[in-house]
C-alpha cells in the first residue's frame, strides 16, 4: 500500500472512477498535458486521452456551462476551477442551473457533476489565490459542499462526490495539499457525504474545524492535552448539508465549544454551527460558543496571510476561555 | 498591406413578405408540400395557443407568460429540422419547436402557471427545460454536442436565444467553444429586435449578429426569420454539417417580436406603433398561407376547419391544465437530492406536518 499526500489522493481518486466509470470526464484550464497547475490531474490525460481530460478554452463560465449541459446529458463531469477565486463566474450556471435542475424538471434532468477547486490561504500565492468562500455556496439549496482535510478523505470524500447524483462543490485545502503522507489503499472505496468526521476523543471541549485549519486544531488539542485539558476534535467534511447531530452529541458531553475556520467570520458557516447549538444544545453548554476565524477582510497578500490565519495559540485560549467560563 | 482574414454574411430569403418566391430556385422544402402544410397548421395553432395564454394571464388564470407572436415560422423551422435524439436547449418562448417535439399546451401552460412539473414535459427526456437566465442554454448544448463527441454520437445540439442573448458572455463562450472543439452544435439567434425595452441597435455595433459565430471559426448565416422556407434550409444544412462532424453554426433568424416581451411588459412605453404595424406586414404565417394557397395546397374553406380544430384543442389542453390539482407542500423538497440529506427530510416531516395543522 503506497503513502500518498492529500493531492495524490485526489489523483488517485479520480483515475480510479475513471477506469471504473467510463462516463465520468475531468475538464478545465490546463487539466490535460500540463496535469493541472498543482498536479492534481498528472498522467490522466496519458490514460485516458484527450476527450476524457480536456484542456478547455480560458473562461471559467464555459467550463461551468459545459460541465451543466454534459451532466444533463449521461456524463459525470468532474470538472476544475483553478483557484476559488476564480470561480465566481461559474456561480450562475451552478447556482441557477446546475442545484435547480432536478427540482425544475422534477428529476427528469438531473445534474451529476462536481466542481474542484484549491481552496484557501497559506502558500504564498498572489492575489485571488486564497480565498476561502465556503459560505457563499453554504446558502444555496440542493448543493453539496466537501472539503477533506486529509489524504485519506480526499480519496474518499472525492469519490463519494463523484457518485453522488447531485452537485458536489469539492473544495481542496491547498495549505495541506502535500503537508504529510499517509497509507491510503487504492481500493475504490468511498468515505460517506453528509457526516462529521470525529478525528479525536476528548472530555472537557469539542474542537470543530475543517479544510487545511484541521492541522492547527489538531495541534492545539495537543498543547490543551499537554496542560491536561481533553479535547475531542471533529472535521466537519460535508460543509453542507450539515452533519449537527454528530456536533451536537460531542457538545453534549464535553459543555463546550470552539469552532475554527479560515473564513471571515461574519455569516461564515460557523455561525450557522454556532446558531445551532444555541436552538438545539443551549442547555448542554456550560460557556459561550467561541469562533476562531480569519478576519472580515480580505485575506492579505502573502507577507501578512499568516497574521490572518488563524494560529494553535488562538485555537488553545479560545478552549482554555470556555473552561474558564465553567 | 496582407489581409489576414476576410468574411461575409449571406442572408437567405425564399418568400416575399406575399408569399411570392424571390428568385428562380427555391430549395426541394419548397416542393414538399404535404410537410409546409403540416407546418403552416403547426405555426397556426401555435398562434392560437399564444392568443389564448395571453388571454388566460389577463383573467389571472395563468402567471405572467412569454408570448411567440411572430416568431412561429423560426421556432418551427428549428423544431421540424431537429431528429428527436438530437437536443433542444431553448429559451422561453420556443413553443412551435418544443410542439413539434412532443411537448403538449398543457406543459407550456403548467410551467407559466406556476408548476414544475411543466418541465418534466412529454416531449424528448434529454431536451432541455425553459432557462430564464438569458443565453446560459446556450453552453448547456454545447456541453451536450460536447457529450456526443466524447460517446462518438451522431446527434446535434441546437440552442436558441434572442438578439439582447447574443451580447451576454454565454453566447460568446458557446460559439468559442463550438469552433475550438469542433462541435456538433447550433445557435440560432432569433432576432426578434428587442430585448424587453432596448433596440437591436443598442446591442452591438456589428452589422449582422451572426457574424459573431465568425469569431469562434463558426459557418454563420443571416436568414428571413419570417420565411419558414429560408428558416428551415437554414436549420436542415447546419444540422447535416454538425451531424457529419463539419462543424458549429450560427444561424440568425432576423423577425420582430409583435407582442410585449412579457404579459408583464407594456411595449407602448418604448416603441411606436407604426414599427408594430409594419412589422405585421412581415409576419410569417400570412406570408406562408398566401404560398401555400397559391399553389393549391391550402385553402379559405381548410383555414375554417383547422382553426376551429385548433380551438378545440387549445381548450382541451387549457382543461387539463386548469384541471390539475398542485403539488402537496412537500413537492418542494422532493426533487432537491437525489440522495436526500437528513436536514431536507426533517423540514419535509415539518412542512407536511403544519400542513396536516393549518392546511
Amino acid at each position: 500500500m503506497a503513502e500518498i499526500t492529500l493531492i495524490e489522493g485526489v489523483t488517485q481518486a479520480l483515475a480510479w472512477e475513471m477506469r471504473n466509470d467510463p462516463s465520468v470526464v475531468v475538464l478545465g484550464e490546463d487539466v490535460g498535458v500540463n496535469g493541472g497547475v498543482f498536479r492534481a490531474t498528472v498522467g490522466l490525460q496519458e490514460q485516458f486521452g484527450p476527450w476524457r481530460v480536456i484542456d478547455t478554452p480560458l473562461c471559467e463560465t464555459s467550463i461551468a456551462g459545459l460541465t451543466v449541459g454534459m451532466a444533463c446529458q449521461g456524463l459525470k463531469p468532474v470538472a476544475e476551477a483553478q483557484f476559488e477565486g476564480f470561480i465566481y463566474p461559474m456561480l450562475e450556471h451552478l447556482m441557477c442551473h446546475a442545484v435547480r435542475m432536478r427540482n425544475r424538471t422534477r428529476g427528469r434532468l438531473t445534474c451529476p457533476l462536481v466542481v474542484r477547486a484549491p481552496w484557501g490561504g497559506g502558500i504564498r500565492a498572489p492575489e485571488h489565490h486564497s480565498e476561502a468562500n465556503e459560505a457563499l455556496f453554504a446558502n444555496v439549496p440542493g448543493l453539496r459542499i466537501v472539503i477533506p482535510s486529509s489524504p485519506a478523505r480526499a480519496y474518499g470524500l472525492l469519490l463519494a462526490a463523484i457518485r453522488d447524483p447531485d452537485p458536489v462543490i469539492f473544495f481542496e485545502p491547498k495549505r495541506i495539499y502535500r503537508q504529510y503522507k499517509e497509507e491510503v489503499p487504492d481500493d475504490g472505496e468511498a468515505l460517506p457525504l453528509d457526516v462529521c468526521f470525529v478525528l479525536r476523543d476528548g472530555r472537557d471541549v469539542t474542537l470543530v474545524s475543517w479544510g487545511a485549519t484541521i492541522k492547527e486544531t489538531l495541534e492545539a488539542a495537543d498543547a490543551l492535552e499537554a496542560e491536561g485539558i481533553s479535547a475531542e476534535v471533529i472535521d466537519v467534511a460535508t460543509i453542507k448539508p450539515l452533519d449537527f447531530d454528530t456536533i451536537h452529541e460531542s457538545v453534549a458531553k464535553t459543555g463546550r465549544c470552539v469552532i475554527v475556520h479560515e473564513a471571515p467570520k461574519n455569516v461564515g458557516v460557523g455561525a450557522e454551527i454556532a446558531a445551532r447549538l444555541a436552538e438545539q444544545a443551549m442547555y448542554d453548554l456550560l460557556a459561550p460558543v467561541e469562533r476562531v476565524t480569519g478576519y472580515d477582510t480580505h485575506i492579505p497578500l502573502f507577507r501578512l496571510e499568516m497574521k490572518y490565519l488563524p494560529p494553535v495559540g488562538r485555537i488553545v485560549e479560545a478552549a482554555k476561555r470556555t473552561l474558564a467560563a465553567s | 498591406m496582407t489581409t489576414a482574414a476576410t468574411f461575409e454574411i449571406e442572408y437567405r430569403q425564399y418568400l416575399d413578405p406575399d408569399g411570392h418566391p424571390i428568385g428562380k430556385q427555391l430549395p426541394a422544402i419548397a416542393r414538399d408540400l404535404d410537410h409546409l402544410v403540416e407546418l403552416y397548421q403547426l405555426m397556426s395553432f401555435t398562434r392560437v395557443f399564444d392568443t389564448k395564454s395571453i388571454a388566460l394571464q389577463r383573467t389571472g388564470k395563468l402567471g405572467t407568460y412569454a408570448s411567440c407572436l411572430g416568431h412561429e415560422a423560426a421556432h418551427a423551422a428549428i423544431g421540424s429540422a431537429m431528429r428527436p435524439e438530437d437536443v433542444l436547449a431553448p429559451a422561453y418562448r420556443e413553443y412551435a419547436a418544443q410542439f413539434y417535439r412532443g411537448v403538449k399546451p398543457r406543459d407550456v401552460l403548467m410551467y407559466w402557471g406556476g408548476d414544475e412539473r411543466g418541465n418534466d414535459f412529454s416531449g424528448p427526456r434529454h431536451d432541455f427545460a425553459w432557462s430564464v437566465p438569458i443565453a446560459t442554454q446556450c453552453l448547456h448544448a454545447a456541453g451536450s454536442a460536447l457529450a456526443f463527441r466524447i460517446r462518438g454520437e451522431q446527434r446535434v445540439a441546437v440552442s436558441v436565444c434572442g438578439d439582447g442573448g447574443s451580447s451576454k458572455a454565454d453566447f460568446y463562450a458557446a460559439l468559442n467553444c463550438g469552433g475550438a472543439f469542433e462541435l456538433p452544435l447550433v445557435l440560432v439567434v432569433v432576432n426578434n429586435q428587442w430585448a424587453i425595452s432596448v433596440p437591436r441597435s443598442r446591442q452591438t455595433g456589428a452589422r449582422t449578429l451572426a457574424q459573431k459565430g465568425i469569431a469562434g471559426g463558426l459557418h454563420c448565416l443571416q436568414v428571413d426569420g419570417n420565411d419558414l422556407i429560408a428558416c428551415r434550409e437554414a436549420m436542415d444544412q447546419a444540422l447535416e454539417r454538425a451531424r457529419s462532424g463539419g462543424g458549429a453554426s450560427v444561424i440568425e433568424m432576423v423577425t420582430y417580436r409583435l407582442h410585449d416581451h412579457t404579459t408583464a411588459d407594456d411595449a407602448r412605453r418604448y416603441r411606436d406603433d407604426a414599427e408594430v404595424k409594419a412589422a405585421w406586414q412581415r409576419e410569417p404565417i400570412g406570408r406562408l398561407r398566401a404560398y401555400l394557397t397559391r399553389l393549391g395546397a391550402w385553402s379559405d374553406a381548410r383555414e375554417e376547419a383547422w382553426k376551429a380544430q385548433c380551438e378545440e384543442r387549445v381548450n382541451e389542453e387549457v382543461d387539463a391544465y386548469l384541471s390539475t390539482r398542485a403539488q402537496p407542500v412537500e413537492a418542494m423538497f422532493d426533487h432537491l437530492y437525489g440522495d436526500v440529506p437528513l436536514e431536507i427530510a426533517q423540514q419535509r416531516a415539518l412542512a407536511v406536518a403544519r400542513e396536516v395543522k393549518h392546511g
